[in-house]
């Protein structure tokens, strides 16, 4: 019944036994100890569950983890530099405020990058535009938009 | 140390400690938690908002292999008692409801918990739910708080009358006040129920410790319902233990019990270490909800804009369950007027219970509410006046030095004609309208209580050591809901004790290990565990200075801890590292740890129909301004700015201050525009986010937030808390913009495009030209 699946978690590679109907979201958090994507409402209305499937943005709680086999996958915690650096994006967070309960900050910061590498210098309403689908409550946005904004202007072209 | 300018710590704009783990992904939330052998808890509903229990059979659920307990109300050891809030005595006056684990003979609103379930997996779990059998009869409930107060109602819980409270709050003769008046304005205002939505969805993990201690570790705002959880068990309360942990947001829904009664029973039964996470559906159905109120209003003024009476009638819709609705109701009473001066002054107020989810807790905790009434009362009056609306406002607002209508005098500044003029300023001129998108601005101020009420006899405790090399812990049992509760506390103790902020640690949350410091809610925290911080701070720091004063030989008063050395200020040029004074304290058995008690200020209360007094220890003032943009064609309005002035007292950490300020701001537009937990019949219609709807990047408005540092709070430092305060007038403050933009008033939130366009229309087919207004 169980299915073997292989991703790359955060550039290591992971050989997986899964079940058919098991959550990306789910195997991520209990097989792999990789807390950091969350549940907020396991419907795809959230963000919470957000992680980055070969560079793009997903809803783990909404994805199959055999549907993604071969993928390379990036949490939260494959930003954590080798030397415990932050990347700048947190860092940006962090200086602005960005963080208060801090549940929502994992999916922000990853859909952050993948809009920041795509797109270096986006404008206030591209930043909002992109992050429409991620729920925060306690913030109400503007030190996240702010906080990418910062990295942009920061960044070399 | 005392200057403003000589802070070295406060009131900078300081990246909080736990931001760093929470912006790597590494913070251990409830969820991420887990245990080996852990089974997993389920929790069965009901599916009728009023019915009775027949009959429950588990057989079937428990043979399911894999399921390790099913338990229903007959397997609960107390299965009745009494709520509490970490009230460490019973107050009386309805503040006590009852508290009931599982329903036994009868459900009485949609989502109460019937029985529960630990299993292996979620999946099992999940299948023994499906394969328990409830019967249940339907009976007729009442939906509606007005109705359920006619003795004829179906009675929601048996054996009460569904009128919990009523509280009155009574000034001159209110009579007299309106045949004085020269205008009267009188309207009803309706309110919804609100979900607190925190992204974070209840949670906890249970297990029994290698010394037979039951210990929950949960996402809660209140760690001291371990007394509450014992009861429930009929232990000892030492035999429960609470572990909070880092909170995905609270705004009051994780201030009842949610799934600690329930993991303790499961692991009591099981003796395995159980989780338990709510769905997101099982959150908006199950938990409390902010208060719907009905308020008929009627307000007085003479002609030059004077109020001279107020007469008020609320009545709230507590739902099935008492929870904090008598609490949430005495907090709307004493702010009904509002912050103004009015000489004659009547309001009543009731809460009621129905079949609909139970209210209690949420952000603002019933100022929120009347203050959408009184400020729309007050720009009505403007109306009628011809009198500007922050006019109108200033020859009103109290002063410090005045008394409420409770007759509560204002000891502090009343920063209401500040606030209203940095807001006004800020406002800028009003952009023009352009064809069907009109654009209005308005201003709202309001008045919250910070701190607990003081009759409930409130305490806080912390622990501050300094190690042998200078690294400082504070240890106290205050719960962090993502408001940099914790990390404030670091800011005070790094301020007192001359150590940089990364050479202090901070323990929070243990019933066990950190000594109390009481429920993160009523926007406490800040002003009672940071003055317990302090004191303990302070007493350190007295020890380590008298020594360095005799290792010196220097009066004790030239000395200053500053970045971990004793200087010498009087200009000797002496300083000592404050290592070598710390080790001459510990060789001479010295404390070089304090462990403080700050006490609110408390009376006690002696009857509770008629509130009359001090009830609260301070208050935060604060006026928001919007701007808004209304299109005639869909009725849509979109929030284009919002400007928030408050009186913090002082700024401990600028970026939190401003961040729960900003927060609140749009906290309160989902209020006014989108947000309602629509219950028809009892039955919920919005139990997801698709339905439930927050306010997300794209509705951001440009947000302005001014901070006026009085110093005048009772908070360490001079601060005040400002957690609540922040939501409190922002929808009034739109519905008056409204007002500006097309000449409506709309008296019940939220503010709907439907609501708006109904009273467009209904206004384009009335007679009378004047009676709308541009
Ligand atoms: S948990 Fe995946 S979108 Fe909410
Ligand atoms: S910081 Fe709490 S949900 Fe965004």
């Amino acid at each position: 019944m169980k299915k073997q699946i292989a991703l790359t978690v955060n550039g290591v590679k992971r050989e997986l036994l899964v079940n058919p109907q098991d959550l990306l979201l789910n195997v991520l958090r209990e097989q792999l100890g990789l807390t950091g994507a969350k549940y907020g409402c396991g419907i795809g209305e959230c963000g919470s569950c957000t992680v980055l499937l070969d560079g793009e943005p997903i809803l783990s709680c909404m994805t199959l983890a055999v549907a993604v086999n071969g993928s390379e996958v990036t949490t939260i915690e494959g930003l954590l530099g080798s030397d415990g650096s932050l990347h700048p994006i947190q860092e940006s967070f962090l200086e602005h405020g960005a963080v208060q309960c801090g549940f929502c900050t994992p999916g922000m910061i990853l859909m952050a990058k993948n809009l920041l590498d795509k797109n270096p210098h986006p404008s206030e309403e591209e930043i909002r535009e992109h992050i429409r689908g991620n729920l925060c409550r306690c913030t109400g946005y503007t030190q996240i938009v702010q906080a990418i904004k910062e990295v942009s202007l920061t960044r070399k072209a | 140390m005392n200057g403003k300018d000589d802070f070295k710590i406060i009131g900078k704009p300081i990246p909080r400690h736990d931001a760093w783990e929470k912006a790597f992904g590494l913070t251990t939330y409830a969820a991420d938690f887990s245990l080996p052998d852990m089974l997993h808890g389920k929790v069965l509903r009901s599916k009728y908002p009023s019915a009775k229990i027949l009959s429950i059979d588990t057989t079937k659920a428990k043979r399911l292999k894999g399921v390790q307990a099913v338990l229903t109300a007959k397997d609960v050891p107390r299965n009745e008692s009494v709520t509490r809030f970490g009230q460490t005595h019973t107050v009386g006056g309805g503040f006590e409801g009852l508290y009931r684990v599982l329903a036994d003979n009868k459900v009485h609103f949609l989502g109460e918990a019937v029985a529960l379930v630990a299993a292996d997996t979620e999946e099992i779990a999940l299948k023994a739910l499906d394969l328990i059998k409830v019967e249940y009869e339907p009976i007729p409930g009442v939906f509606d708080p007005i109705e359920a107060m006619n003795p004829n109602a179906p009675q929601v819980q048996e054996g009460r009358s569904n009128i919990i409270t009523h509280y009155e709050v009574v000034r001159g003769d209110v009579e007299k006040g309106f045949s004085e008046a020269d205008v009267v304005v009188e309207n009803t205002y309706r309110v919804q129920f609100v979900d607190h939505a925190y992204m974070e969805p209840e949670s906890g993990v249970a297990w029994i410790d290698e010394n037979g201690v039951i210990t929950i570790r949960v996402s809660t705002q209140v760690i001291e319902h371990f007394r509450g959880i014992a009861d429930v068990l009929n232990l000892p309360h030492n035999r429960v233990r609470v572990i909070g942990t880092y909170v995905g947001g609270g705004f009051g829904g994780k201030e009842d019990i949610t799934v600690e009664a329930f993991l303790a029973l499961l692991t009591y039964k099981t003796g395995r270490p159980v989780k338990l996470t709510y769905t997101r559906e099982e959150s908006i159905l199950s938990h409390s909800k902010r208060h719907p109120y009905v308020m008929e209003y009627k307000t007085g003024a003479k002609k030059d804009g004077r109020l001279i009476a107020l007469k008020a009638r609320l009545v709230s819709d507590a739902g099935a369950y008492v929870y904090l609705s008598p609490w949430v109701l005495l907090y709307s009473m004493v702010d009904a007027p509002g912050p103004y001066r009015i000489p004659h002054v009547r309001v009543d107020g009731y809460t009621v219970l129905t079949n609909n989810t139970f209210t209690s807790a949420n952000r603002g905790f019933g100022a929120p509410q009347v203050c959408f009434a009184y400020e729309s009362q007050m720009d009505e009056l403007a109306r009628r006046l011809q009198m500007d609306p922050a006019e109108i406002r200033k020859i009103n607002y109290l002063e410090k030095g005045e008394a409420l209508a409770t007759g509560q005098v204002l000891n502090h500044l009343v920063a209401l004609k500040e606030t209203t003029d940095q807001v006004l300023q800020v406002l800028g001129e009003k952009p023009l309208s352009k064809g069907k998108i009109r654009i209005g601005r308005g201003i709202a101020s309001g008045m919250t209580s910070y701190g607990r009420m003081i009759f409930l006899h409130d305490t806080s405790r912390s622990h501050v050591s300094i190690e042998m090399d200078g690294s400082v812990t504070i240890r106290t049992g205050v719960q962090d809901i993502g408001g940099g509760q914790a990390s404030s506390l670091c800011q005070i103790a790094s301020e007192v004790l001359g150590v940089p902020l990364d050479h202090i640690k901070i323990y929070i949350a243990d019933t066990a290990l950190t000594p109390f410091a009481g429920t993160t809610t009523a926007t406490r925290q800040l002003y009672m565990s940071g003055n317990a911080t302090l004191i303990a701070a302070q007493e350190v720091r007295k020890t380590l200075i008298q020594k360095a004063a005799r290792m010196m030989d220097l009066d004790p008063e030239r000395l200053n801890l500053v970045d971990r050395e004793v200087v010498d200020q009087g200009g000797s040029g002496k300083n000592l590292p404050l290592t070598e004074v710390i080790k001459a304290c510990a060789s001479d058995g010295l404390p070089l740890y304090h462990v403080a008690l700050f006490k609110a200020p408390f009376r006690t209360l002696t009857q509770f129909e008629r509130i009359e007094g001090d009830v609260f220890p301070d208050f935060t003032f604060g006026t928001h301004g919007v701007v808004v943009a209304v299109d005639e064609e869909t009725g849509k309005v979109q929030v284009l700015k919002i400007v928030s002035c408050f009186d913090v007292g002082r700024a401990i950490n600028r970026l939190s201050v401003e961040g729960q300020i900003e927060g609140g701001a749009i906290y309160g537009m989902g209020y006014a525009l989108t947000e309602e937990v629509i219950l028809k019949e009892g039955i919920t219609l919005t139990p997801s986010f698709s339905e439930y709807l927050l306010p997300t990047s794209m509705d951001l408005p440009e947000l302005e937030t001014l901070l006026i540092e009085s110093g005048d709070g009772v908070g360490p430092f001079g601060s005040k808390g400002v957690g609540e305060p922040s939501v409190c007038s922002v929808a009034p403050a739109i519905a008056n913009a409204i007002y500006d933009a097309v000449g409506i008033r709309i008296n019940e939130l939220p503010l709907t495009p439907e609501r708006i366009l109904k009273a467009l229309r209904k206004e384009e087919n009335d007679e009378n030209p004047l009676s709308r207004h541009r």
